[in-house]
């Protein structure tokens, strides 16, 4: 039997920001709900069940939050799960909350992702020793630099690609009312001269550091059909695999590439690179764009990096990513799946502003977290499947 | 939709402090052995995993990382967690079963709450601005809730005495019991306070421990096991998170996916109460007779592994039905302060 369908009915999100002290963790969550409830045209009588997403608790300091936010999130009454599959958590959410409308549950579910990272130390709060486990004590680009020396290694890339994937990026943000950084004037030059952290990842073609929330509703087919140009969800994806084990390709995890090969497989697409319009992929570090290009299939292994440097990319390319300005330009950390989710959700449904991708009518949300080993991912479409 | 159905359960022995595990993973090794052996499936055959545990309670981030490295996810799997107890992660598997996209899931939980101060860290649900500043620790708080009805004459400390005798003598024929004898009714009542009006025997024990369940879908079931036990009814809801704005003598969330679930009719009763005050509650919220055998297994009051006491539950309740000792039997699982957030799972045998 197969499962109902299920589509995007409106999407909302936080102006991301170092520190929002304007609002607590329940305004900050309410900021992206109330946005993505007027965007759903949906009131709270109209929401059967929530779904919410965040990376770990040690980023706040409150043990279980969605409890203590019960009420503000709308949930009081109704059921209510909390998702935490560590940054690959806002699409597994969404994922999760496409899943109650699949099965034929409920009707239309509110999906939350959030994070207020300056409430506390994120470098803190993941590097608490473990018995008996390799302490990294390096924080995510001290982690992630190796894997992408390797990449560099492997593909042969020229060392410049990580510069032009951090200038678009930015410059799109730029374009994105809610994104934290908007830097309309950062050059390829800027980006070069800035500060080395952790070789070869630079100061610029690094994620900040945001307090932010993102929210989707989603609804089944009746739902769907009473609202102007909803995101049909055309496939899911989610694989994990271990850290670490014998012969792992941290560069190009299996996980990542056996979750690709599901997600076209499901939404009939042969040919990613042809017939995907627009994609939003998880890139806390500039070079993992090549990297994840492909991972997710759209070119052979090593090749990434050639679409990269030819424009491909880049708006007006044949395959934009990231429009939003993606996670260099904002990054809530529990959020920021959830917002490649809302994002792609966005371009097919015609609502994504001065990031428009034009005529995008397919479009891919993905992200991952953990050492690359969790995996999220969905398609949607401007036709019904 | 498929129906689906509880195939396999096992659990880990409930210790106060075990000396088996560092992060809680360990655990869970044996146990889906022992589930494998039980059902005849391999790792290959899971089509969805998926767990609930909590970062907190292991005092790190990431806590389930180390559990995909204890299941040995290589090949990738279709893998989930949630943060609550794994009673919630067997929600959504059942979900993912329904939608098709998976024809058996495996679902654990597991907490090590010997490694810290688990009255103290519980205190770290509260709201983070206005009242977990002042400390207040789960077993205080549950004495909020049982001084409330013993004045609203909902029940008496020596009606909680008597669950607590219960529970705990029933928990003699559970070999994975950590507490499984009581003195008299009498005898209890004369122990001092831990919070009044609670007394040691009115609380759960802390427990080191660990749950896996394994769900089919209709296809599958019944090659599985001789009878599987059909979830009929699956239904979770939460109250307020503002301790002072939900009348704590009454559940409505309980009674809301109970009424949702139809736990009408059900034989076996297996209550997630971490407090004797909570289980005359429930019974309450839910409608139960006093004809309902209540927690045969001991429950919560004899073992509260954490993030799996829920699961086990359900596993428990399920068991009375694959053994053919009922028809009909429901799990209940608990998560929050003074039970604000309660899921049902209804299970009926068709043998």
């Amino acid at each position: 039997m197969s499962k109902n369908r299920a589509a995007v009915l409106g999407t909302g999100q936080t102006h991301h920001r170092a520190k929002r002290g304007d609002v607590s963790m329940a305004g900050l969550c309410r900021e992206a709900i109330d946005r993505a409830m007027a965007d759903a045209k949906v009131d709270w009588a109209d929401i059967d069940a929530v779904v919410v997403g965040k990376a770990p608790d040690l980023f706040e300091g409150v043990m279980m939050p969605e409890l203590y936010l019960a009420d503000a999130l709308g949930a009081v009454g109704k059921p209510l799960l909390r998702v935490h599959t560590a940054g690959s958590v806002g699409g597994a959410t969404a994922i999760v909350a496409a899943s109650l409308i699949q099965s034929g549950v409920h009707q239309r579910v509110l999906a939350v992702a959030w994070e207020k990272q300056s409430e506390s130390n994120a470098m803190w709060a993941l590097s608490i020793p473990v018995p008996f486990s390799m302490p990294v004590h390096a924080g995510a680009g001290g982690y992630f630099a190796p894997h992408v020396r390797s990449y560099i290694r492997r593909s042969g890339a020229p060392a410049h690609i990580g510069s032009l994937v951090a200038v678009k990026d930015r410059l799109n943000g730029a374009k994105n009312p809610y994104a934290h950084l908007r830097q309309p004037d950062i050059t390829f030059e800027s980006v070069q001269a800035s500060a080395m952290l952790w070789d070869p990842i630079r100061y610029d073609e690094t994620c900040p550091s945001s307090d932010g929330a993102c929210a989707i509703v989603l609804g089944d087919e009746r739902a769907a059909t009473a609202v102007d140009r909803p995101a049909w969800l055309h496939a899911t994806a989610m694989r994990s695999e271990p850290t670490t084990f014998a012969g792992r390709d941290q560069v190009n995890p299996q996980a990542g590439r056996d979750a690709a090969a599901a997600l076209w497989r499901q939404a009939g697409i042969t040919d990613p690179l042809a017939e995907v319009d627009v994609a939003e992929i998880y890139v806390p570090f500039s070079w993992f764009e090549p990297m994840w290009l492909e991972n997710l299939g759209f070119t052979p292994e090593g090749d990434g990096w050639k679409l990269t440097e030819a424009g491909a990319t880049a708006m007006g390319g044949a395959l934009p990513v990231n429009p939003s300005g993606g996670v260099l330009s904002s990054n809530p950390i529990g959020a920021s799946g959830m917002l490649r989710f809302a994002e792609a959700a966005m371009q097919v449904m015609g609502r994504a502003g001065d990031h428009q991708v034009d005529g995008a009518r397919t479009a891919l949300g993905h992200a991952y977290g953990g050492g690359s080993q969790f995996f999220s991912m969905w398609v949607v479409g401007s036709e019904r499947p | 939709m498929t129906d689906v159905a509880v195939v396999g359960f096992s659990q880990a022995p409930h210790e106060r402090r075990t000396s088996g595990t560092t992060n809680g993973v360990e655990m869970l090794v044996p146990i889906f052995r022992e589930v494998f052996a039980a059902t005849g499936l391999s790792k290959r055959d899971i089509g969805f995993w998926c767990s609930g545990s909590s970062d907190y309670l292991a005092g790190r981030a990431f806590s389930f990382i180390s559990a995909i490295d204890a299941l040995g996810a290589v090949p990738p799997i279709t893998e989930s967690h949630v943060e609550a107890d794994a009673a919630w992660a067997l929600y959504e598997a059942y979900l993912k079963i329904r939608t098709g996209e998976a024809d058996t899931a495996l679902v654990y939980g597991f907490g090590k709450s010997s490694a810290g101060d688990l009255r103290r860290i519980l205190a770290l649900q509260l709201d983070p601005y206005l009242v977990a500043p002042l400390w207040p620790d789960s077993v205080s708080i549950a004495g909020l809730q049982a001084r409330l009805g013993i004045e609203a004459g909902l029940w008496s400390e020596r009606d909680m005495a008597q669950v607590a005798m219960r529970s705990r003598r029933d928990a003699a024929d559970n070999p994975a019991a950590q507490l499984a004898k009581s003195a008299d009714v009498d005898e209890l009542l004369a122990q001092p306070y831990l919070a009044d009006p609670l007394r040691v025997h009115d609380c759960a024990p802390i427990t080191d421990g660990a749950a896996v369940v394994v769900l089919a879908n209709a296809d599958r079931a019944c090659n599985i096991v001789e009878n599987p036990a059909w979830i009929t009814g699956f239904e979770h809801r939460v109250d307020s998170g503002q301790l002072g704005g939900r009348d704590l003598t009454t559940s409505p969330s309980t009674s809301a996916a109970a009424k949702a679930a139809g736990a009408d009719g059900v034989e076996v009763a297996e209550l997630h109460a971490p407090f004797t005050h909570q289980e005359l509650l429930l019974r309450a919220a839910i409608g139960l007779s006093d004809s309902v055998r209540i927690n045969p297994s001991g429950g919560a009051l004899a073992g509260n592994p954490m993030f799996a006491a829920g699961l086990t539950r359900i596993g428990e309740a399920a068991t009375q039905i694959m053994r053919g000792t009922a028809r009909k039997t429901l799990g209940h699982a608990t998560s929050g302060p003074a039970l604000q957030q309660n899921l049902i799972c209804v299970m009926e045998g068709r043998a």
